[in-house]
């Protein structure tokens, strides 16, 4: 069996007083997953992420992803982490409104100092994989949502993360787009992707994730994976 | 609390780092206006309003004491005419020998004949003086003296060996008075005490006149108070009018170049107080829309952002007024001591004017934004937010990226195009403050070299005085008549002189210089001439045009004189005295600001025709040593051989100028605070973007990108800017100082030499260039290092 790619061990967070946001959460995931991570809002699925993301600590516990202890990380080392290790998709797609669409897939791959070459034969071909190639220079204002958070993926596997963290994927978008989504997110999965997504959307979580938990009040209430193992 | 004020106070309370930088920037900037609106101020009639102040003589007049009484003197004070009198004084003059002391002054050098007044307390009706430092003498054995003139400081004595008892004094205190009235100040029972058996003190009267503005007012003044005592006992009366002359003519030289700071100051924090007022109402346009939307009227949002301005703006300026005013201390201080006046302080009006222009700039710049924000449809407010208008500076942003530079500073170079007008202005500050720093660096290097000038005119490594320093004239004298030499005895001969020197082993070469008076055709009065002796050939002035002389029947003369007499360089002018003439002809303009540039330099054969004494007095040799010689051994040496003529020689050590000191010392202060203002202005500039920008910054930490990349990028965002304002500031300021520098020469009464003048080499000019990037990536630290530090979880969430 492969070692889980993801590590989280007694996951406590707390912001200032109050009902915690993760309360004495462990979850494993192994590599090749697609693991949806439901829950109600204020149940914790985003601050789930964040850790694994290494945006945020955890109070108590710890999280290893890829055999990296994330929680221990300085703020430079989690840069590094968040460049080689991890790539990110958002509700909103989070590109950067002023440069182009290549521009902003190729953004990971420059801060990591890969070299302009490489880092150009690499964009191009996501870009092509994606179907957004011709798009390439123009601004991200001026595609459509789909076409946004296809963007926004193509930069996420810029440097070739294990590990993809996606954000509600599809809830910025119309149904048409989001169906589009899911399908790129099952294929990246059959090519072997490791996959977080956490979501509201149970259509989303049944058509692309092969497992998922729920989250209620910072607590795994259900694990389906664990189920079907 | 209304509605209204609860959105000011939360509006104030929540943007703490704004308001903390509005609270500065403010504070700065009126701190900065409020000193240079001061010196501005102050350097209008600076001796008119320090004599006012002072209540200064209009007169000073001596009186015989052996044949006018004190109360005959005192009666004085009821001329007609006379507003006001101080004295009788009584007044001796002697010379003291330097005592222990901690100015490095050689003990036992004897110093020039010294005007004492004795007197019992500063204060009066008239010649209200300002202790500036110490206390006053009341006891025995202790002596005020002038602040500025004196090399001497408080502690340190002088002593009298000729006087019986050998009195010794110590320096108590020291007093500025505008219509110097005396060169040193002891109790009247002191001054008994100095009196030399079998003489009697002449006595002093200071008064004030209805009429006094003119030579012939002062005239008529004169004349009326000599008529009340016995006709000739009055020897001697000073009028304050040739004080004016000299004072006006030093302040003059600063008020070129404190206006040019003054004014940047002013322009500079209008400015700013633009940038940061405007910045921080339009990064609320947002915040603006969800309160339209919540029911409030244009009218409310308009008065709700004036009002968020205005209260750390308010805080800042009253804080602004009173460190202007706690600052102004040591920087009109500088200026007293270079306008040679009585204290000057910021005016009350300034204190008042400022604030308030301060705070009409600050509605002013809030308006505009606030009326744009309340016109502003409520779904475009919320809508637009705070992120700059998209599409402004894409092409730069693309270009920029197909440079092979690191990404961060691809980015960072870019930033500044998204908020071009922002950017111009930031721009704009750190030009300023780039202006600064090249005109003062360039004041403070001029002045250097004019100091260095100046100071060529003793070129010897080793000085050799036949009688010590030329006596000044004693107050209330007349500079063009005879040197005053009361009791001192006869100087040496110059022949035993130079035998000494010439035998002294390690004398390289040397010449000597004497004055004598002479007339020049054509001009009334008489003129000093520096007569040269010996080997002068390396003795050259600093010529600001022109050569040195090289033989007999040459003259160079100052700028001042070929001004004043309308001469030129190879023009021929003839010199006369006891009824002989001996022409000599200008071969070069030196810089020279002695007795206002009326010299002429000529080699001592020039004048042998004339037979006009040189003063013994005024004999000096300038030595140069041979190479490899100790300067301290060979002084010593030579001293032991002067020994038997009485006098001393001495190692030149230059001289520095209380007046350049002075205005080094202000042009450091008031760039300084230029440069802290920009530096303040790039920083609100740089909190302002990294706040409209933090989400993208998020969206880059989430990327991958590292702290120090993200310090990277938002340095350079504002160090493109930054050099950018150099290049353009740089010239700017070496204009201003290439105008203002030939301008305060002019107010000196001399031209400048070109040397002088261009002073901005490679090696200065490239940090001077670099120093804009300096100052702006000074300013963009701080928010640099909250940019790196932000949590990019709640960055992300910062829509």
């Amino acid at each position: 069996m492969d070692a889980p790619i993801i590590e989280i061990r007694d996951v406590s967070k707390r912001y200032d007083e109050g009902r915690p946001a993760l309360a004495g959460l462990s979850l494993e995931v192994r590599a090749g997953e697609a693991l949806a991570v439901l829950g109600r809002s204020g149940s914790g699925k985003s601050t789930l992420l964040n850790m694994i993301a290494g945006l945020d600590k955890p109070s108590e516990g710890g999280v290893t992803v890829d055999g990296v202890r994330v929680d221990s990380l300085s703020e430079t080392a989690l840069a590094k982490y968040r460049r080689e290790r991890i790539g990110m998709i958002f509700q909103f797609f989070n590109l950067l409104d002023d440069l182009t669409v290549e521009d902003n897939v190729l953004l990971p791959a420059q801060l990591a100092g890969v070299p302009r070459g490489k880092a150009r034969a690499r964009a191009a071909e996501l870009l092509e994989q994606l179907g957004i190639a011709r798009h390439a220079r123009a601004f991200p204002g001026r595609l459509s949502g789909g076409e946004r958070q296809r963007v926004a993926v193509a930069r996420s596997l810029m440097n070739r993360p294990p590990l993809l963290l996606a954000d509600e994927p599809t809830g910025a978008l119309d149904s048409a787009s989001a169906a589009d989504v899911r399908e790129l997110l099952v294929d990246l999965n059959h090519t072997g992707q490791t996959i977080l997504l956490v979501t509201h959307d149970t259509a989303l979580a049944a058509s692309c994730a092969t497992g998922t938990i729920e989250l209620v009040d910072g607590r795994i209430a259900r694990d389906v994976r664990a189920a079907a193992r | 609390m209304s509605a209204l004020g609860k959105v000011v106070r939360a509006g104030v309370g929540r943007r703490r780092v704004q308001t903390l930088v509005m609270t500065l920037t403010t504070m700065m900037a009126v701190t900065a206006s409020v000193l240079a609106a001061g010196l501005l101020v102050a350097s209008q009639a600076p001796f008119d309003h320090a004599f006012a102040q002072q209540k200064g003589a209009h007169l000073t007049a001596q009186f015989d004491g052996t044949r006018v009484t004190a109360a005959q003197a005192a009666a004085t004070a009821h001329v007609s005419g006379v507003t006001a009198a101080a004295g009788p004084f009584p007044v001796l003059s002697l010379r003291p020998h330097v005592g222990t002391n901690d100015s490095g002054m050689p003990v036992g050098d004897r110093l020039p004949p010294m005007t004492i007044v004795g007197r019992a307390d500063p204060g009066g009706p008239v010649d209200d003086l300002d202790l500036t430092s110490g206390r006053w003498a009341t006891g025995t054995g202790q002596i005020v003296l002038p602040d500025g003139d004196a090399p001497f400081g408080i502690g340190d004595r002088m002593e009298f060996p000729d006087l019986p008892g050998r009195p010794s004094l110590t320096v108590v205190g020291l007093a500025r008075s505008v219509g110097m009235s005396a060169e040193a100040w002891v109790s009247p029972a002191q001054l008994v005490a100095l009196t030399p058996p079998g003489a009697v003190p002449t006595r002093q009267m200071l008064y004030r006149f209805d009429h006094a503005a003119t030579d012939a007012q002062i005239g008529a003044d004169r004349a009326a108070v000599a008529a009340a005592v016995p006709p000739g006992s009055m020897t001697g009366a000073a009028s304050y009018l040739k004080l004016k002359l000299a004072a006006s003519r030093a302040s003059a030289t600063f008020v070129p170049f404190v206006t040019a700071f003054g004014v940047l100051g002013l322009f500079m924090s209008i400015l700013i107080i633009g940038v940061v007022v405007s910045g921080a109402v339009s990064a609320a346009t947002r915040r603006i829309g969800i309160l339209k939307s919540l029911g409030f009227t244009p009218a409310q949002v308009v008065r709700a952002y004036v009002a968020q301005a205005l209260i750390p703006a308010t805080i800042g300026t009253v804080l602004g007024v009173v460190f202007g005013d706690l600052l102004s201390i040591p920087v009109l201080g500088e200026a007293e001591s270079a306008y040679g006046t009585g204290s000057l302080t910021v005016a009350p009006w300034i204190d008042l004017a400022v604030p308030a222009v301060a705070l009409a700039a600050v509605a002013g710049t809030a308006l505009v934004p606030a009326l744009r924000a309340g016109r502003l449809r409520t779904v475009e407010a919320i809508a637009v937010g705070r992120t700059p208008r998209p599409g402004r500076g894409r092409a730069v942003r693309y270009l920029l990226g197909r440079l092979p530079l690191p990404r961060p500073v691809s980015l960072g170079l870019a930033t500044p195009f998204s908020r071009p007008t922002r950017s111009a202005t930031m721009a704009t500050a750190v030009a300023f403050g780039t202006i600064g720093i090249t005109f003062g660096a360039g004041l403070a290097m001029s002045l250097n070299d004019i100091q260095n000038g100046l100071s060529r005119r003793t070129p010897g490594a080793v000085v050799v005085q036949a009688f010590g320093a030329p006596a000044p004239p004693a107050p209330g004298t007349d500079p063009t008549g005879p040197p005053a030499t009361p009791t001192i005895k006869p100087a040496v001969r110059p022949k035993a002189i130079a035998a000494k020197i010439s035998a002294q082993p390690g004398t390289g070469r040397y010449f000597s210089t004497g004055q004598a008076r002479v007339s020049v055709t054509g001009r009334a009065g008489t003129t000093t001439v520096i007569a040269y002796q010996g080997d002068y050939s390396w003795g050259s002035y600093q010529m600001v045009a022109g050569s040195w002389l090289s033989g007999p029947g040459q003259a160079v003369v100052p700028s001042g004189f070929l001004k004043a007499t309308g001469t030129h360089l190879g023009d021929t002018i003839t010199l006369t005295a006891n009824g002989r003439s001996a022409p000599v002809r200008i071969v070069g303009e030196a810089l020279d600001l002695r007795e206002e540039g009326m010299v002429i330099l000529t080699d001592a054969s020039s004048l042998a025709g004339l037979r006009a004494p040189v003063l013994p007095e005024s004999v000096e040799f300038d030595i140069d040593l041979r190479p490899g010689t100790d300067p301290q051994r060979y002084l010593t040496s030579l001293n032991a051989a002067l020994q038997p003529l009485g006098i001393t020689a001495q190692a030149n050590s230059g001289q520095l100028s209380g007046t350049v000191i002075a205005m080094d010392a202000l042009a450091a202060m008031l760039t300084l605070l230029l440069l802290a203002v920009a530096g303040l202005g790039v920083l609100n500039t740089v909190v302002l973007d990294t706040r409209e920008r933090v989400h993208d910054l998020g969206v880059l930490k989430a990327l991958g990108m590292s702290p120090r990349q993200t310090v990277t990028m938002v340095i350079t965002s504002v160090a493109g800017i930054g050099l950018s304002a150099s290049a353009l500031g740089v010239p700017v300021g070496m204009a201003l100082h290439d105008q203002v520098l030939p301008v305060m020469g002019h107010a000196a009464g001399t031209r400048f030499p070109a040397a002088d003048i261009a002073v901005y080499g490679l090696p200065v000019l490239i940090p001077l260039v670099l120093g804009g990037m300096v100052i702006a990536t000074a300013g963009a630290l701080l928010p640099a290092g909250w940019a790196a530090r932000a949590r990019t979880a709640i960055a992300l969430r910062t829509e």
